[in-house]
């Protein structure tokens, strides 16, 4: 499908993924990230068209966790600002509509999220159906594991293969100097059967920041912008028990809308917390070994709940940024077992 | 480039209570949908996407109920959005829905925004612990005090007045069958009998808790052509942000919502919103914030929004209608709230809204804010399709 406008990633900045940021709030693990966003483009929050961010305040502890975050902007003179309490990959997509509308030329997303307060396997139980299903708090690595292990049923996977998966991500996670868990990283003990430590991310707390702009805007901030071709994003049923977890036919559907499928891409960045994940994301996406998948080293090197999925879209920018890319795929996923999921595709200008 | 034209063709809401035992959440949510899809006689099919708004989440204490919901919206396969911008959020959550259909990504589309208190204690839910907040800040009465007494001391208000707007918001909920609050017995007697709260607001000038929900299915051009029912034109909306606390922010009347206010009125063409605007659906979630809304909307000078109400302006039969629906003071499902004020606007210019129905209007202004008076959220609708 073609847009009414060209609109572009022009700068990405994240912070290091930390396992705990005792001493930060979350005001304060933002705004460096906002600096260096502003920084990178020259432009000032006064600039910006419109601001929306991603969070939950569930990770927080408290009500309305954002509106301190919002402080944090330099939201004076007033800012035309909204907030999806989602992954910030979905505050990207309400900034990339707003400038399809041509209310605004420029936007500044943002989303951050701080795990390190809590237990976030069991603050993810509340995701769950309140009435039959949270009251048994399945935490997020044991709902994991039943897509895990669906899938070495199926005959899709098998655990050294998981191990595998996880094995490349933190080799590639080397040369990512914000990622939390990088090298070799032994398989572990079992967390949950199948699923190791290895195979799930590690816990921490980060921040990230994109800047998106039209047109000759995008030109003039960016050498080479990222232009998003085509975004969509699909939900599925929310119980497991109707799904088949071996399969993602939202992700498949987002792709084919936002034109995945029409050329190969050679980058895909995937948020895929768990390695199995991977697996079912690759199927879903005709994702096969030409593709280079999460060169950052992904959800399995870093994976601030929240910021992830915009990362994802970050990364796969910065690699067109780069010149590394021509041609990229950006995940993001919400919701237990891969419910939710937004594909965008990035292409950079021919060289 | 050009926008399509946004048009509201459904328009659905629960009837407020305060407590819904009967239904879960997802009931909830789907008999408002359910009602908009009747009212514009389409089905679930119909909907391209869904986009769902409602205040924190601890109210209900479940994090990201959109995932829970997805099933009973009709949103599986379809893209669904969560808007949270606080009390703000109804009005933001359609602006985020109009948006895609403005931006021509989607023809339909589903927005929907609700409340279920009975299942927490709201009350609670916003008085957060220390270090986060002072202690005795009980609720938003606490916090929204200080700045009513600010505007009477700054205007010379009489005490009077927030009682008559009470008076007048809970009579004109009577007329709504939607309402919460039917207060047949009223009088302003009583209202200014009622025991005082937080100085200077009593008992029966604040909102209630309400479990309830509203729903709106917005469409395009090629949409609107196909409605059985008159639709309401979006002639324009705009959302405004500004900082909770700094030293120089005017909490009485907050920059934001003078931006907001303006930029709506720019993309409708209207000049002076007191002649030109019909009716006003005004988030006034404690009465006095009638007339200080009044001033930072721009439909008086300021210091003189308390002479509209005292004169009976602001009445259902007067010249300049607020909340002939019976407002956010007659029925507060939080999250809802906003949208609500949205979708009556809606009504009055499809010329659907029954017995408060305000006569001959043909544009109104639907108004949301939230957090400490910093997010705004407004739209203004028109029984006539937009020129530019």
């Amino acid at each position: 499908m073609r847009h009414a406008r060209d609109v572009a990633i022009v700068a990405f900045a994240q912070t290091d993924t930390l396992r705990r940021t005792d001493e930060l709030s979350e005001v304060e693990m933002v705004m460096p990230v906002l600096h260096d966003v502003l920084r990178r483009t020259g432009l000032k929050a006064g600039d910006i068209g419109f601001t929306c961010s991603g969070s939950s305040d569930y990770l927080a502890g408290r009500a309305f966790s954002f509106t301190m975050a919002l402080d944090g902007v330099g939201a004076w003179p007033p800012i035309s600002e909204s907030h999806v309490e989602m992954d910030g990959a979905w505050a990207l997509y309400e900034a990339w509509v707003k400038i399809l509308t041509g209310e605004a030329d420029t936007a500044l997303v943002y989303a951050y999220g701080k795990s390190s307060p809590g237990e976030v396997r069991d603050v993810l139980t509340r995701q769950l159906d309140p009435y039959y299903v949270a009251p048994l708090w399945p935490d997020a690595v044991a709902l994991a594991a039943l897509q895990a292990q669906a899938l070495i049923d199926a005959g899709s996977a098998d655990e050294p293969a998981l191990a595998a998966v996880a094995a490349r991500s933190r080799t590639d996670a080397e040369s990512n100097p914000h990622a939390q868990l990088k090298g070799e990283v032994p398989p572990g003990e079992y967390l949950v059967r199948p699923l190791r430590s290895g195979d799930c991310p590690p816990v921490g707390d980060g921040a990230a920041a994109v800047i998106l702009a039209a047109g000759d805007r995008a030109r003039a901030l960016c050498e080479r912008p990222a232009w998003i071709r085509g975004m969509d994003h699909r939900i599925e049923p929310h119980s497991l028990g109707v799904r088949d977890l071996t399969d993602s036919p939202s992700t498949r559907l987002a792709a084919e809308r936002a034109g995945a499928f029409e050329r190969p891409v050679d980058t895909a960045e995937l948020h895929a917390p768990f390695s199995s994940q991977e697996v079912v994301l690759r199927a879903a996406l005709n994702l096969d070994d030409t593709v280079r998948v999460n060169p950052s080293g992904g959800a399995l090197a870093a994976n601030p709940v929240m910021a992830a999925g915009l990362i994802r879209l970050g990364e796969a920018a910065a690699r067109i940024h780069r010149g590394e890319s021509d041609r990229a795929l950006a995940h993001a996923t919400s919701g237990p077992c891969l419910q939710q999921n937004l594909v965008a595709v990035l292409e950079g200008d021919a060289r | 480039m050009s926008k399509e034209p946004v048009a509201v063709v459904g328009i659905g809401q629960t009837k407020h209570v305060a407590a819904r035992r009967d239904v879960s959440i997802a009931g909830l949510v789907r008999e408002a949908a359910r009602r908009a899809l009747d009212d514009a006689e389409l089905t679930w099919a119909d909907v391209d996407a869904v986009v769902i708004g409602k205040a924190p989440d601890f109210f209900e204490g479940l994090m990201m109920p959109e995932l829970y919901l997805a099933d009973a919206l009709g949103a599986v396969g379809k893209p669904m959005l969560r808007v949270h911008t606080a009390g703000s959020v109804g009005g933001s959550t359609a602006l985020v829905a109009s948006n895609l259909v403005a931006s021509r990504l989607h023809s339909t589309v589903l927005t929907l925004a609700f409340e279920k208190q009975s299942e927490s204690n709201a009350m609670w839910g916003l008085s957060l612990p220390i270090p986060f907040q002072q202690p005795l800040l009980a609720g938003a009465g606490g916090f929204f005090a200080p700045h009513i007494r600010a505007y009477m001391r700054r205007t010379g208000a009489p005490d009077s007045v927030g009682s008559l707007v009470a008076y007048k918001d809970r009579r004109n909920a009577l007329k709504n069958p939607y309402a919460h609050l039917h207060e047949h017995d009223i009088t302003l007697e009583k209202v200014q009998a009622s025991p005082m709260l937080w100085d200077p607001i009593r008992y029966s000038e604040t909102c209630p808790s309400s479990d309830g929900a509203c729903a709106m299915i917005l469409t395009d051009r090629a949409g609107a052509a196909r409605s059985p029912q008159p639709p309401a034109w979006m002639h324009g909306g705009a959302m405004r942000s500004e900082p909770t606390m700094f030293a120089g922010k005017d909490f009485v009347s907050p920059q934001a919502g003078k931006d907001c206010a303006a930029d709506v009125y720019r993309q409708a063409g209207i000049a002076d919103p007191r002649r030109e605007i019909d009716a006003v659906e005004m988030y006034v979630p404690f009465s006095w914030y009638e007339p200080m809304w009044l001033e930072n909307l721009g439909f008086a000078a300021e210091g003189e929004g308390w002479k509209l109400t005292e004169s009976g302006v602001t009445e259902l039969d007067g010249d300049l209608p607020v909340n002939p629906s019976g407002g956010v003071l007659s029925t507060n499902p939080i999250g809802a709230s906003g949208m609500i004020r949205f979708a009556e606007a809606a009504l009055q210019v499809r010329g659907q809204a029954g017995d408060h129905q305000v006569e001959g209007a043909r544009r109104a202004l639907g108004h949301a804010y939230g957090g400490g008076a910093q997010f705004f959220s407004m739209w203004l609708v028109g029984a006539e399709p937009p020129t530019t």
